[in-house]
């Protein structure tokens, strides 16, 4: 299981001059789900495409089974794709885009037929053979791009953004099933993303990119409960990321209180970064809490409220079951395990903060993909 | 009603240009020359053409498949061009056909007949002077040089429609060059190839003039026939019954064409 399969060393690509990836290092281990999440424009795409073969990296190599593939090309290699516009063959019917793989390959004719109509089956396309393929749902094309790589039973299947068109009850559908599919086969899925939620559900390991740099690798629940910094808090989850002081191992101060954390190890009086999600911080009578604060607004989500609570000019976020109204004065309680305290990076004071809540924050919920738009 | 209204003057063009000109055919052809009284005579005089029709339908064969065979290649480079480069190189294709037809037929007379320019060049090696013109090989020449940016034309616009990633996703899925190009790229270039055909051998076959200039009394073509049957011979109601022939023979051959290419795509210039 925990065998490496595919090993990027020092990675690097430079489009025009332009630097797109910078000495990537990432080891993919044998029949593990491993996304790449990034905003739009960070380099998840390109990565994937030199994995597959279809772009040579400026510098850096790609190794396969402990062989250097750099130089092998895509037909050549134990990879196939599901791209991310599909790229279905449009002279061939469904049952033709599946074979073709196969057909190349020219295995005989009776198996060709078993394996197609066993994966149409799998992604519930039976019944579907000769329909041209210009002629399916998104859903449908979707799921024949899948089969027509699954087929060939590969070593890795690469999937970028595969569920981006569809909508969000077909997507969480698909999720389960693609999961599912992966444990069945034991493929080593390479899965590109900019959505945090589908990451941490689907993933093994979560490669978190930005600027064609990797920020963190880790599994869902390190991602989400250790990040690294202040982007990948920021990136994975709502976060509050507010500046602290280390006083020592187990102690940081912030707001000029001292609190008890679970992070050691960095020097004496060190300035970092301390991220507090919404959803840990406990909300008690005013005169009860460590801080208090005014709510300043109130937003229904469902399952909690989303409020902000002004402490003497710094806003949070908090998430909480309890209705409080605009104007309540209330008191926080924050356990050890709420407060997770970060280095220092390039990305401090850029995230995390909710003093502009009502323009900023409403507009990523509206728009998920804004957050990652850097154009 | 606006759409109606809209469509009139293709109508009315139509109507004037193609079905009354199409009726004045039919009238002719069926017509005696002499008393103007409905015949078959015309119809059953065509049967002693029937070598020439043959050597045009040959000839035009052989161009199209010569122009096929160059003019692939040729928009295949064009299509895989950096954009500017292609729109610089598809001028270049383009360019010679802004010239007059009769004027780039002269010029491979001067360039093939024996005091040309390629005998003469020969001549400095002590080579020839080559037959390079009179024969059947100059006009089926010159037919593929006339018709060539016809066949290039929609092999190019086809060709550079073709999805890059389709080419990829064939890669991926274990293609060699080779394989990508039999397997994706022609089958989805076929419809160019389908409008490339046509659009060379509808005029090819029909040509005149390329014959009386580069080949002999041996090569003439149905269109010079049906030329001086209104001209020289003046026979107009011979000509106009060869013309019949040849539109249903051209028709009946785009139809066995489309038929075989299995092509119901739109894409297909049905002429
Ligand atoms: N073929 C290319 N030529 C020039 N720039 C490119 C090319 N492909 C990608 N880029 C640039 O590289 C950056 C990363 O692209 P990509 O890997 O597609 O990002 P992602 O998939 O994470 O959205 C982008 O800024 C993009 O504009
Ligand atoms: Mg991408």
């Amino acid at each position: 299981m925990s065998e490496s399969l595919i090993r990027l060393t020092e990675l690097s690509m430079l489009f025009d001059g332009e630097t797109v990836l910078d000495g990537l290092n990432l080891t993919i281990n044998d029949s593990e789900f491993l996304t790449l999440l990034g905003p739009s424009g960070c380099g998840k795409t390109t990565t994937l495409r030199i994995i597959g073969g279809f772009l040579s990296p400026t510098s850096g190599d790609v190794f396969f089974n402990g062989r250097r593939i750099n130089d092998v090309p895509p037909y050549k290699r134990q990879i196939n794709t599901v791209f991310q516009k599909y790229a279905l063959f449009p002279h061939l019917d469904v049952y033709e885009n599946v074979a073709f793989g196969l057909r190349v390959a020219k295995l005989p004719k009776e198996e060709i037929d078993k394996r197609v109509t066993e994966m149409l089956g799998i992604v519930s396309l039976s019944g579907f053979e000769h329909r041209a393929v210009t002629s399916l749902s998104g859903g449908q094309q979707q799921r024949v791009a899948i089969a027509r790589a699954l087929v060939n039973h590969p070593k890795v299947l690469l999937l970028d953004e595969p569920l981006g068109a569809l909508d969000l009850r077909l997507r969480k559908d698909m999720q389960n099933e693609l999961k599912r599919i992966q444990q069945a086969m034991g493929i080593t899925f390479i899965y590109v993303t900019h959505d945090q939620e589908e990451a941490l559900t689907m993933s093994d390991h979560i490669v978190v990119m930005d600027k064609g740099h990797i920020q963190q690798i880790g599994t869902p629940e390190d991602i989400y409960n250790e990040p690294e910094n202040a982007f990948v808090a920021d990136f994975i989850g709502e976060s509050n990321i507010l500046d602290g002081v280390m006083l020592a191992d187990y102690k940081v101060r912030i707001f000029g209180h001292s609190y008890v954390c679970l992070d050691s190890g960095f020097a004496k009086n060190e300035p970092v970064d301390v991220v507090i999600r919404p959803e840990d911080i406990d909300i008690v009578p005013a005169e009860a809490g460590v801080l208090t604060g005014t709510v300043t607004s109130v937003t229904f989500k469902g399952v909690h409220y989303d409020i902000i609570v002004d402490f003497g000019g710094f806003k949070w976020l908090i998430q909480t079951t309890d209705f409080q109204p605009v104007g309540a004065k209330i008191g926080i309680m924050l356990e050890p395990d709420a407060i997770h305290v970060m280095k220092k990076s390039v990305y401090s004071d850029s995230f995390g903060d909710y003093s502009s809540y009502s323009d900023e924050y409403d507009e990523l919920e509206d728009d998920p993909e804004g957050l990652c738009d850097e154009e | 009603m606006r759409n109606k209204l809209l469509s009139a003057p293709y109508l009315v063009w139509m109507a004037m240009f193609t079905i009354v000109p199409l009726c004045v055919v039919v009238y002719f052809a069926f017509t005696s020359s002499a008393t103007g009284a409905f015949t078959l005579d015309n119809i059953l005089q065509i049967a002693t053409y029937t070598p020439i029709f043959l050597r045009s339908i040959g000839y035009a064969i052989a161009a199209t498949l010569i122009c096929l065979l160059l003019g692939y290649p040729v928009a295949y480079v064009i299509a895989q061009a950096r954009p500017g480069a292609q729109r610089f190189l598809y001028m270049l294709i383009m360019l010679p056909m802004c010239m007059s037809f009769l004027l780039r037929t002269l010029a491979w007379v001067s360039l093939l007949q024996d005091t040309g320019i390629i005998n003469n060049l020969l001549g400095h090696f002590g080579i020839g002077p080559l037959p390079l013109i009179r024969n059947a090989g100059a006009v089926v020449a010159g037919m593929v040089y006339n018709y060539l940016p016809y066949m290039i034309m929609p092999l190019y616009t086809v060709i550079m429609k073709i999805d890059h990633s389709l080419i990829e996703a064939a890669e991926d899925l274990g293609c060699n060059g080779r394989q990508v190009f039999s397997r994706v790229v022609f089958p989805l270039s076929l419809p160019g190839i389908i409008s490339g055909i046509t659009m060379v051998f509808v005029p090819a076959v029909s040509t005149f003039y390329i014959s009386q200039k580069l080949g002999s009394t041996s090569t003439t073509m149905i269109g010079d026939v049906i030329e001086s049957q209104f001209k020289a011979a003046y026979n107009p109601n011979l000509g106009a019954a060869m013309s019949l022939v040849l539109m249903v023979l051209i028709f009946l051959s785009i139809g066995i064409m489309n038929r075989f290419a299995g092509a119901d795509e739109d894409e297909v210039i049905t002429v």
